[in-house]
């Protein structure tokens, strides 16, 4: 059964609080951003309970999690790596680094790892492009790229992931 | 050096934190607001000519003197941090590194407008940004800039964050509104205006991140002594984001007399193009606005030395000319295709559009299927004229201007580049190992800078 932390209830009650009453749909949003964080992804049965929550129809929830490209709607892996790829990178070599992510973890752009470790996305101009190439990971943002980091920085995923286990 | 008001504490260590900032003279504007009425307010900015900087340029005054005010009803100000245009990231910059510059100024033009609810909408992929603004507005807050009763005026005001979750065009005013009601981002079609009919039916004004940063300046200074700096309608700073083949990638801030040459080239700001090549093209206002060639960026086409302002930026319109935009400062050097960065923007817009109207929803999935075509060698001659008539057919055909900001790019790039299209058609083989080059749009200066 999909259900939040206490904390989580609490963020979720001060959020609604924001908006004029009656209006606590607005909080969708962030709502849905609090429940990919606790589960990882959006599966019909949490969107139906941000539904319940939010005491909006269930269907209310489906549109928005699907019009939004960050809620992922199907399982993803412990690390997502989104790389941009808009001209802005792209003139900054993007390319080579999706390239070489790929070879690296042996999947395609859209796969994860039979470890179920790492996704690899490519995405859309992320507001970095100054410091292109880049990536999001996460909260943050992997910028400057080169082959040497994206080794750094699927090294630094394995040991967190080690231990964390 | 030039003039600058938004950047000038930028460098001051601990200026992201209250005490910094309020010791190096933050707040003042605050201070001097709340001693003067609201429409006096709205008559500094008015004085001012501070023109909205997330892209159209829309006088921030004139915008505020519009919203309605009818009895009893609550009104908002929602602020636009959504940045998603290509090229664009000098929001997030004043948010990282002076969190408290746009809180004042949320602030002001809060008490301007009569809003004691204000939004700060910011795109979701900048996820550790709310939590630099909230402890920013946890501190202005605690120090009584906030909340009930500021400073003892009777004015009552909270600023809350909330974050998108990847979309492009939420970025536009009304489907930004939609996106904060917690729906779809699909644009509304107006009239009814925000300023009648926003956020949950309320009169509503969305303004950029930077436009209301640059409030504060004009407050401080008063209206008349801000629309001294720069020249004509560009009245004051305006902050450049510069990125691609240049070497030193950065936020840079203007004062709006400088040529574009100067930005390019000087070390003070873009400091040239990397390993001595030569400059071949440059978007200078964000990916929506037409593509330069070297030869129409540095002059315009009378001959005349183009400058980094809202005017000369445009000169000549769409034929020879481009726009200021959103100050998203793209710059390709000999080596890039510009076929290939053009068909980058148009699957970029085919992933944006939210698909309500069909020329803009099927237009940019044929546009950008065309555009791979050519790019990899796959492509007919009557391509060319095909992909010019889909654009056409997109722009004013649209309930919103993202149909038009994504027939704009492709516009230009044949405009301006058709000989480059016309060559990936004749060298099928060639275009996949090897570059058209620089052709004759060389940069005007012939002088090669390394
Ligand atoms: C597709 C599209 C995307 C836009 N994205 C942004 C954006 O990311 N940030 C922004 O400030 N304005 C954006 N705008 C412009 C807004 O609709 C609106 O004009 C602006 O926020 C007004 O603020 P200003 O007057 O202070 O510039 C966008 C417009 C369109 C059509
Ligand atoms: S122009 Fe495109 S993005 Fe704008 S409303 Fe129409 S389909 Fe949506
Ligand atoms: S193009 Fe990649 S961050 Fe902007």
């Amino acid at each position: 059964m999909a259900q939040f932390t206490e904390e989580r209830l609490a963020k979720v009650k001060e959020i609604i609080a924001r908006y004029p009453d009656g209006k606590q749909k607005s909080a969708l949003l962030p709502v849905l951003h609090l429940a990919q964080e606790q589960f990882g992804w959006l599966s019909s049965e949490t969107m139906d309970y941000v539904a319940g929550l939010l005491q909006i129809e269930p269907i209310e929830v489906y549109e928005v999690a699907t019009f939004y490209s960050m809620y992922n709607t199907k399982p993803v892996g412990k690390y997502m790596f989104e790389v941009c790829q808009t001209g802005p990178c792209m003139v900054r070599g993007s390319e080579d680094i999706i390239e070489y992510i790929k070879q690296k973890l042996g999947i395609k752009v859209g796969e994860t790892t039979s470890d179920g470790l790492f996704t690899l996305k490519t995405v859309e101009c992320l507001g970095a492009c100054g410091y292109a190439p880049m990536m999001q990971l996460g909260k943050h943002y992997r910028e400057h790229l080169t082959k040497e980091k994206v080794d750094a920085i699927i090294d630094e995923c394995r040991r967190n992931a080690a231990a964390n286990n | 050096m030039g003039v600058k008001l938004l950047l000038d504490k930028a460098h001051v260590e601990g200026i992201r934190y209250y005490d910094v900032y309020r010791r190096e003279g933050g707040y003042r504007s605050v201070e001097k607001a709340l001693k003067m009425s609201p429409a006096d307010i709205v008559e500094e900015v008015k004085k001012s000519g501070l023109r909205g900087r997330g892209g159209a340029g829309f006088p921030a005054g004139m915008k505020w003197s519009f919203i309605a005010k009818p009895e009893g009803v609550p009104r908002h100000l929602v602020c636009n941090a959504d940045e998603s245009e290509p090229g664009t990231f000098k929001d997030r910059y004043l948010m990282e590194f002076l969190p408290h510059l746009l809180i004042e100024g949320l602030i002001v033009a809060s008490f301007a407008l009569g809003s004691n609810a204000t939004y700060i909408y910011i795109r979701g992929e900048y996820a550790w940004i709310p939590d630099i603004l909230e402890q920013a507005i946890n501190e202005a807050k605690a120090n009584g800039w906030l909340g009930k009763n500021i400073q003892g005026s009777g004015f009552d005001c909270e600023i809350y964050v909330q974050r998108g979750a990847g979309a492009y065009i939420c970025g536009e005013e009304t489907a930004l509104i939609e996106s904060l009601e917690g729906k779809r981002g699909n644009p509304r079609i107006k009239p009814p205006f925000p300023a009648v009919k926003g956020v949950w039916d309320r009169p509503t004004v969305v303004n950029n991140v930077e436009t209301l940063a640059a409030v504060v300046p004009v407050i401080n200074m008063g209206g008349e002594e801000y629309s001294k700096i720069g020249v004509g309608k560009s009245t004051g700073t305006k902050l450049i984001s510069a990125c691609g083949n240049i070497n030193k990638p950065g936020v840079y801030e203007i004062d709006m007399t400088i040529s574009v040459e100067e930005f390019v080239y000087s070390d003070e700001y873009c400091g040239g193009i990397p390993n001595g090549k030569r400059l071949k093209a440059c978007i200078p206002g964000g990916s929506s606005v037409p593509i330069l060639p070297a030869n129409l960026l540095f002059k315009t086409a009378k001959g005349e030395q183009r400058m980094m302002n809202y005017e000369s930026l445009s000169d000549g319109g769409f034929a020879t000319g481009s726009m200021m935009g959103s100050g998203g400062f793209i710059v390709l050097d000999e080596d890039q295709c510009v076929v290939k960065h053009t068909l980058t923007l148009a699957r970029f817009y085919r992933h944006e559009s939210c698909g309500q109207c069909s020329p803009c929803r099927e237009g940019t999935g044929w546009m950008e299927k065309i555009l791979k075509n050519i790019e990899t060698g796959k492509g007919k001659m009557s391509d060319i004229d095909l992909l010019w008539d889909i654009q056409r057919k997109i722009e004013g055909n649209t309930i919103c201007p993202l149909g038009d900001a994504a027939a704009w790019p492709v516009a230009a790039a044949i405009r301006h580049f058709r000989d480059e299209f016309e060559w990936h058609v004749n060298n099928p083989e060639l275009c996949l190992t090897q570059n058209y080059g620089l052709a004759h749009y060389a940069d005007a200066r012939e002088v090669v800078v390394s």
